[in-house]
């Protein structure tokens, strides 16, 4: 360790990968797929790993994403719920390409992509 | 990222609860699933409840899984990793809210009152692991002394913080090393006493297997303050598992350039040595510790010179304890008013303490010094178990004394404990009920110090024996009320003569006990009566007749035959024959047998 930029640069590397180890505190953004045997079937877990990747690209440490069982609006999954600032939203027919631009712009940006929600579609 | 995170219990506690082949089991599973890069397992120090252990936590959840056994790994796995279904029956009963859903562990009773500042990486992060030290803002406060603050900027910090050492003595620990920085000398030392010897205590072997880092910062920043380049931690040999955590930190510590040459590009130079106590208590006092680190037989020496003068090596020495340790690399973070907001006047900050003893919480808390003992017995050890009354509470192992259930509102610090008798010393409080008898339990402490006593001043390796000699006088029943009055005069003799911490703190616990239950000595003594019903020589089996059944059972399991009487007729135990081993109690199925 030659210098403090070094330690801070391993710290932040290293934060990314020992999130989520806390219960969500009430400023968390909360996303939770749905990954019964439906929400697997219709392709959850790419969605899921493109969350935690776009999630870890971006350094995000106040995001807590994990798995829930069935939603149960079978034909609409893959499911994903977004819980952010007390209110929920349920994005539907998820797809990976569609997970990283929820992570772009609702969780970064904090504007809901009104087209996946439920409803839209 | 990780979506999950399973963290198992890894203190020396769950560990011998198999934590570590639920781990194993849990690690082959998630790579059978295909899971490895979506949910992480990983082993962390304790969590301080050990009497569930072995415990683990799965995170975002928090489920706190306790009790879990090595075929619960499939079904955690199957319903909880992969379905998102909690195993309910696995959960921590305390943690389940009245209306079914999770409670954070911070909520519970057990976790709600205490306050972790020494313990707050245990159960949190791989101690195996130094990233996950840093990523928990691990060796920051290193890098800011050795970059921001000079030597003296440092022990300020400590001084205006107003730690204590966590050992037992409780002296400053900003005016130690600022004797250590004072005494001229270009070699200097830093050493950390992990040689926790007192029964029932286990703090500093949990930090330093859950959290190795954070002495190891501590005691670069000390080095740094007082301006040394070497230290050494001397830890018991009968603590596997914090000796292999502490190397593997070590030499991880090295690899990243945090001890070595040049530690930060600043010129600063630390390294660190372990040494191997064999386990004599003696070498937890100071000189004796040192002495026993150069190489030779631990053993004591008069004080002055105190080592921050002349001491490991004949060179200015500082020596701290564990815990002490673990409080630096956050006070010098959060800063000194932080630290002295926690606590009492006198006492700042927060103690680890082990609950031991008749208590339902069986494990470690950490709680703001000036909590009272009512609020860790009841609110956060759950009070005795099988409704029992509560008697006293023993800290500070075999150099404290015991405190009677009506000071039980005493809020704790170091000054409060001395007063009423007993002391902090390193932070055992093992709790006794109306089954301990006072006397034995003095005698416990007593036998253990006659076996530790290094031998080297007569006070202690021949007052301790005598006075053992009179304790077993009175739980045999053959004292006499002089010979109460002569082992008081002994005790005092004790402390004033002895030339150790060891021998001047070895008769508290007799001390203490005569001076709050005179009343079950004198039991012993007058009536021979031992109230507690604990001293076999002076306990006395009998049958009531009027519910004995002449079911003959007692006659058929007493190991020395000693009961005699027909079928249908009432029993009789000869008391010239019974050995009181107490079977005849246990078997009796209408309660005929009792103790007298």
């Amino acid at each position: 360790m030659k210098s403090l930029e070094e330690l801070k640069a391993l710290r932040e590397k290293m934060r990314s990968q020992t999130d989520n180890r806390a219960v969500a505190g009430s400023d968390e953004t909360v996303i939770k797929v749905g990954m019964a045997t439906c929400g697997i079937a219709a392709g959850a877990r790419p969605v899921l790993t493109a969350l935690l990747d776009e999630a870890e690209k971006r350094q995000l440490h106040n995001v807590s994403i994990s798995q829930t069982g069935c939603i149960g609006l079978c034909r609409l999954e893959p499911i994903v719920e977004v819980f952010k600032g007390g209110q929920k939203y349920t994005y539907v027919l998820m797809t990976p390409e569609k997970a990283k631009k929820v992570i772009a712009e609702h969780v970064v940006n904090g504007n809901p992509v009104t087209e996946y929600l439920i409803g839209n579609n | 990222m990780f979506r999950s995170h399973i963290l198992v219990c890894g203190g020396t506690g769950c560990t011998s609860g198999n934590s570590m082949k639920i781990y194993d089991a849990l690690v082959a599973r998630i790579k059978k699933e295909g899971l490895e890069d979506e949910v992480h397992v990983t082993k962390t120090g304790c969590f301080g409840l050990c009497a569930l252990g072995p415990i683990m936590i799965v995170y975002p959840e928090g489920a706190f899984y306790s009790q879990v056994k090595l075929e619960d790994v499939d079904e955690i796995i199957d319903e909880h990793i992969i379905k998102g279904r909690i195993v309910t029956r696995l959960l921590y009963k305390e943690t389940v809210g009245e209306d079914g859903n999770i409670k954070a562990l911070n909520d519970t009773d057990f976790y709600k009152k205490q306050h972790r500042v020494a313990l707050r990486n245990c159960g949190v992060i791989n101690p195996e692991k130094i990233e996950e030290y840093i990523a928990y803002d691990g060796y920051e406060a290193l890098g800011k002394v050795l970059t921001e603050m000079t030597p003296q900027d440092v022990i300020d910090v400590i001084s205006k913080s107003g730690l204590r050492g966590r050992g037992g003595a409780g002296f400053p620990t900003g005016r130690k090393w600022q004797f250590a920085k004072n005494s001229p000398g270009k070699k200097k030392y830093v050493c950390c006493n992990a040689d926790e010897g007192d029964p029932g205590a286990f703090m500093d072997r949990s930090i330093l297997e859950g959290d190795p880092h954070a002495v190891i910062e501590a005691m670069a920043i000390a080095a740094y303050a007082i301006g040394a380049d070497q230290g050494y931690i001397y830890v018991r040999a009968e603590y596997p598992i914090a000796v292999q955590r502490l190397t593997i930190a070590i030499k991880q510590a090295r690899e990243y350039g945090l001890l070595g040459k040049n530690i930060f590009g600043t010129g600063f130079n630390f390294d660190l040595d372990i040494r191997l106590g064999a386990g004599a208590f003696v070498c937890g006092e100071e000189t004796a510790l040192m002495t026993s680190i150069e190489g030779h037989r631990g053993e004591p020496r008069p004080r002055p010179p105190f080592p921050a003068v002349k001491g490991l090596f004949g060179k200015p020495t500082i020596l701290n304890n564990v815990e002490t340790y673990a409080n630096i690399p956050q006070i010098i973070l959060k800063g000194a008013d932080w630290f002295a907001s926690m606590g009492t006047e006198k006492s700042r900050g927060t103690k680890v303490f082990a609950l031991g003893g008749k208590i339902h919480n069986t494990g470690l808390v950490e709680i703001p010094m000036g909590t009272t003992m009512r609020e860790i017995i009841y609110d956060i050890g759950g009070g005795c178990p099988n409704g029992k009354k509560f008697k006293a509470a023993q800290t500070g192992g075999p150099s404290g004394g015991c405190i009677p259930a009506h000071l039980i509102d005493t809020p704790i610090d170091y000054d409060n404990l001395i007063a009423i008798g007993s002391m902090m010393g390193s932070g055992g409080l093992i709790v006794m009920d109306e089954d301990n008898c006072m006397v034995d339990i003095a005698k416990f402490f007593l036998e253990f110090t006659v076996d530790e006593s290094c031998g080297k001043c007569t006070a202690c390796r021949i007052g301790t024996k005598r006075l053992y000699e009179l304790l077993c006088k009175v739980t045999d029943g053959t004292a006499t009320m002089e010979d109460l009055d002569k082992m008081e005069e002994l005790c005092y003799y004790i402390k004033e003569n002895s030339l150790c911490g060891l021998g001047q703190t070895a008769p508290n616990p007799v001390l203490s006990t005569l001076h709050y239950f005179r009343d079950e000595y004198e039991a012993h003594v007058k009536e021979k009566r031992c109230p507690a019903g604990v001293c076999k020589k002076l306990l006395r089996y009998q049958i009531v007749a009027d519910k004995c059944k002449g079911c003959t059972l007692c006659a058929r399991n007493c190991p020395v035959g000693a009961i005699t009487g027909t079928v249908k007729e009432p029993h009789v135990i000869d008391p010239e024959k019974c050995i009181k081993c107490g079977v005849c109690m246990e078997k009796c199925r209408f309660g005929a047998v009792i103790k007298a």
